[in-house]
């Protein structure tokens, strides 16, 4: 029977006219060639930024008229007023330092309740409700950024930062940081609760056996295990702030200082570059070019970020298998 | 006997405020949510309505509408996906499927990932700078043209601040996310389907076509609508570009004008008057409501289409 | 660990054993020219810099069950894997020496491996069904080669469930997901899976050992009854299970071919040590 059966199966398997195999190889190869060509786009297109901010930049220190200009006292200059006056000083620390300020306002709103978020989904939560939770978070993490500057400058200001204390104005780096603080809050969240799943179940069962309380496994098993995984985590969330663009141009003002008080109206990097490409500042003058000095600086800060990031979870990531 | 006690009592305290403390952070978030989504819905509700939807910008609040940055956004992400998720799936492929493991995809793994982090601004630098003026390789006066100005794809070079400009400038920004969630997707399928396809006298790429794209596809699917509600929110690269703020016609073909919904509520959510605030929350909630679609798209998706691909 | 020179097997010196020692005088094989289906001769395989396999002579003969045994590690499913060259998938991996499908060199780089893998079919040790209904599970092999009338190829789905004996159970329900099936039928799915591409051989590795012993049965028994149609390599963990399916018996220790011949003659009258404690069940 089924000897009978496999021989009748080997006939008819020669009764299909076969495909060309010289077709078939020059397919593979061409579809090889092109997603290959595809991937190269993403290498290609790193170069095309680093050179693009790069030549801009370098137009920018070498433009005629502004011999004071040199790399030393851009990044060294703690003036920043490219449109006052009759001589414009570019030091971008101020613009840094209002970009550390909101970044740093928004990692103290969503690191530790990102984090502590996290633990209750993956340690904490029913099934049922950390599904409907996740879901939650993921509509505010598609929540477009604009919709946070919006909030920021109609609740945040008005309704819990004026009633607080009366030195807000309509627009302070406050506003503005706990609007980011939220809106990286969902990325803090997702990235970190994945990294506590990745944590094998084996460990938390061991530390159970040793009459560990859940705060104890949570705390001193769970979360050092995927500690990596977290740190990468607070650091992309960071970068993110870093480079996040129209809340601080909604909320955080215009004015580029160097401060560290909440409640004063700073300038981020991302919000002088809006306030460039929106103006009507000439594409020849220097205070345009300067907008790509200022890019270049953003996207060394971010890229360094991000690449520590990519190191501490290739050199430090846990292996469990 | 006194000892032990205060101690298991202490632990057992210290656990429930941690739990309390987990817990707390997460109401918070929810409650933010609602807070953002109430206060928005309040100040808004009153004037969506068919008008909003279907006039053009005015300077007078009561007359304006969403008409161009509806359709703007439409246009734009509808080319931004035709571009970015084929190129993120083939991407993905490649680097799933038939790169060898070398030092040259762990550069372009790490640059991938790089791309990913880089601020949304930053892109429209280099849209600006590549689709808007083309590197400024054409030097004459005029723009090269391809195709009639009447037809749907015209193509001028450069191509100035057009519709084509802003779906390859939100391409380049979701193009990362996207290779990295298919890939995400490509990984999670099971190598020993991979195995047994190949045993039967599959070529690679019929390993992909037949058995690990079927598999991968749901995932696939839910990442390519996170990123492009990703992209329908974006507003800062397009806003470098020179999304126009001010458009009173939908687009026609690739080169028309356009501006889309985030850029029309940043320009009304940035003026001082309160009947421009009540504008650009009536936008945000139609905003909001193509969101929530997606996401439930997403979910559905996740839900009904993504079966086990092992038993 | 090196394997004391005493106990080495004789395979540097003496001339490859022909493990088709049973039956020499029914000439299954039609034409003659390559009595045995595959034939290597100091093959040796490597991942990486660590070899895994050294100096293999070996030949297996045409339309039999040829069982691999040994321990854990010792590079069974290593020489299997390089029978339909699925180890071009593993980076790293090499192979040296000779190794022959009638008279064909498996280790030609400019082989179609496609062409052999269609050739020489393989079951898993895991049943892997593709996430497809069983009729696309068995025709997803024939149609990737050839274009096929419906009739044909619903004939063929048909036949070759039959010859892995799983049409009866199968029949009625050809459009469901082949993941509904149990474990020892999704292994008969694959079987037949790998008949439908018409193969002149059937590589199986420990197909049993995901399975329950009724599965277990089932299968072996399809073993026996397939050893009509096709050359059929089978590594296995199992002694028992050897000595029941197979017509001879190849023993590896640590990368080495210790000992080959026919099954019930290695298994009575073992010539080496290792090969007695290991088919005794002694070993340690
Ligand atoms: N993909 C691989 N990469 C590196 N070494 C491998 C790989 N697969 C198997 N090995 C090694 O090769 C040796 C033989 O493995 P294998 O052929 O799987 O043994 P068996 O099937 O007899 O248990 C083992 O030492 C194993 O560690
Ligand atoms: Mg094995």
């Amino acid at each position: 029977m089924i000897a009978a059966a496999a021989r009748t199966a080997a006939e008819i398997a020669q009764r299909g006219t076969p495909c060309s195999l010289l077709v078939r190889r020059r397919f593979e190869g061409s579809i090889r060639a092109v997603l290959w060509l595809l991937t190269c786009l993403s290498v290609v297109t790193t170069a095309a930024i680093i050179v693009v901010l790069a030549v801009e930049t370098y137009r920018f220190f070498t433009a005629q008229g502004h011999p004071e200009i040199s790399v030393w006292s851009f990044f060294s200059g703690t003036e920043w007023s490219p449109l006052l006056g009759a001589q414009p000083l570019f030091g971008v620390l101020p613009l840094v330092a209002g970009t550390l300020l909101v970044t740093t306002i928004a990692g103290v709103v969503a690191l530790p309740m990102g984090l502590m978020t996290a633990v209750y989904l993956s340690e904490y939560a029913p099934p049922r409700r950390r599904v409907a939770l996740k879901a939650a978070l993921e509509v505010l993490a598609g929540v477009p950024t604009v919709v946070y500057g919006f909030f920021a400058v109609t609740f945040i200001t008005p309704m819990l930062l004026q009633p607080l204390s009366s030195s807000f104005g309509t627009y302070s780096a406050m506003s503005a940081g706990i609007a980011v603080g939220i809106m990286i809050l969902p990325i803090v969240c997702s990235l970190c609760e994945d990294a506590l799943r990745a944590v094998p179940q084996s460990l938390r069962d061991g530390a159970y056996a040793l009459g560990s309380t859940k705060f104890d496994v949570s705390a001193k098993v769970v979360v050092p295990a995927a500690l990596s995984g977290i740190v990468a985590a607070f650091l992309l969330a960071l970068t993110r702030a870093i480079g996040e663009t129209m809340i601080v141009a909604l909320a955080a003002g215009g004015l580029a200082h160097m401060t560290a008080d909440p409640s004063s109206q700073v300038q981020t990097m991302t919000a002088y570059m809006v306030q460039i490409f929106l103006g009507d500042a000439p594409a020849a003058g220097i205070e345009y070019k300067s907008s790509y000095a200022v890019a270049f600086t953003l996207f060394l800060i971010t890229f360094a970020l991000t690449w520590i990031g990519a190191i501490v979870l290739r050199r430090y990531r846990e292996e469990y298998e | 006997m006194g000892p032990r006690t205060i101690t298991t009592s202490r632990r057992m305290a210290s656990n429930r405020i941690f739990l309390y403390g987990c817990f707390a952070a997460t109401s918070i978030a929810i409650l933010v949510l609602c807070v953002l989504m109430i206060s928005i819905a309040v100040e808004g509700w009153s004037s969506v309505s068919w008008r909003f939807l279907d006039s053009f910008a005015s300077r007078k609040a009561a007359q304006a509408g969403i008409k161009a940055p509806l359709m703007g956004s439409i246009w734009v992400c509808a080319i931004c996906g035709l571009v970015a998720i084929p190129m993120g799936i083939g991407t993905a492929i490649y680097l799933e499927e038939f790169a060898k493991r070398s030092r040259v995809k762990r550069l372009i793994q790490l640059n991938i990932s790089n791309l990913s982090g880089v601020p949304s601004i930053v892109y429209g630098i280099l849209a600006l700078a590549a689709f808007v003026r083309c590197f400024g390789l054409n030097t004459g006066d005029a723009p090269w043209s391809l195709g009639n100005p009447e037809s749907l794809l015209f193509i001028q070079f450069p191509c100035g601040p057009s519709v084509l400009a802003g779906g390859l400038t939100l391409a380049l920004v979701i193009l990362p996310i996207m290779i990295i969630a298919s890939q995400e997707a490509f990984r999670s399928v099971p190598q020993s389907l991979r195995q047994g396809a190949l045993a039967l006298g599959s070529t690679p790429w019929q390993v992909v076509w037949r058995v690990s794209l079927p598999a991968a596809l749901p995932t696939i699917m839910t990442g390519s609508i996170l990123a492009m509600s990703r992209a329908v929110g974006e507003a800062a690269p397009l806003l470098v570009i020179g999304g126009f703020l001010l458009v009173f016609q939908t687009p026609t073909n690739l080169m028309s004008d356009f501006t889309v919904l985030p850029l029309q509520i940043f320009n009304w959510a940035g003026r001082p008057q309160a009947d421009f605030h009540k504008l650009a929350a009536a936008a945000i909630i139609v905003q909001l409501i193509a969101l929530l679609v997606f996401n439930s798209i997403a979910i559905i998706i996740r839900q009904k289409l993504q079966r086990p691909l092992q038993s | 660990m090196m394997i004391p020179t005493t106990l080495r097997p004789p395979i540097d010196h003496a001339p490859p054993t022909s493990i088709d020692q049973r039956r020499p005088d029914e000439a299954r094989l039609p034409a003659a020219a390559h009595p045995s289906a595959i034939s290597m001769r100091g093959f040796n395989s490597w991942y990486g810099d660590h070899q895994v396999l050294h100096a293999l002579d070996l030949e297996i003969a045409t339309r039999q069950v040829c069982a691999f045994i040994g321990p854990s590690g010792c590079g069974k499913s290593t020489l299997l894997r390089w029978i339909n060259r699925m180890n071009d998938t593993i980076p790293g991996a090499r192979a040296a020496g000779t190794l022959s499908l009638h008279g064909i060199d498996l280790l030609d780089r400019s082989l179609d491996v496609v062409d052999l893998r269609r050739r020489v079919g393989m079951v898993f040790q895991k049943p892997n069904p593709f996430p497809k209904s069983i009729f696309d599970n068995v025709a997803f092999g024939p149609r990737l080669h050839r274009v096929y009338a419906r009739t044909d190829l619903e004939e063929l789905v048909e036949q070759s469930l039959r010859a892995s004996a799983l049409w009866d159970e199968v029949k009625d329900r050809l459009d469901s997901s082949a993941l509904g099936l149990s474990g020892g039928q999704q292994q008969r799915l694959c079987i037949a899976r790998a008949v439908a591409i018409g193969p002149e051989m059937l590589l199986m590795d420990e197909p049993c050992s995901a399975l329950d012993p009724r599965s277990t049965a089932s299968i072996e028994q399809l073993i026996r009854e397939l050893r009509a149609s096709y050359t059929i390599v089978i590594v296995t963990h199992n002694m028992q299970q050897a000595s029941r399916v197979s017509d001879s018996t190849a023993f590896f220790y640590e990368g080495r071919l210790i000992e080959s011949g026919a099954t019930d003659l290695l298994f009575t009258n073992p010539k080496n040590r290792q090969t007695e404690d290991y088919v005794t069940g002694r070993f340690g």
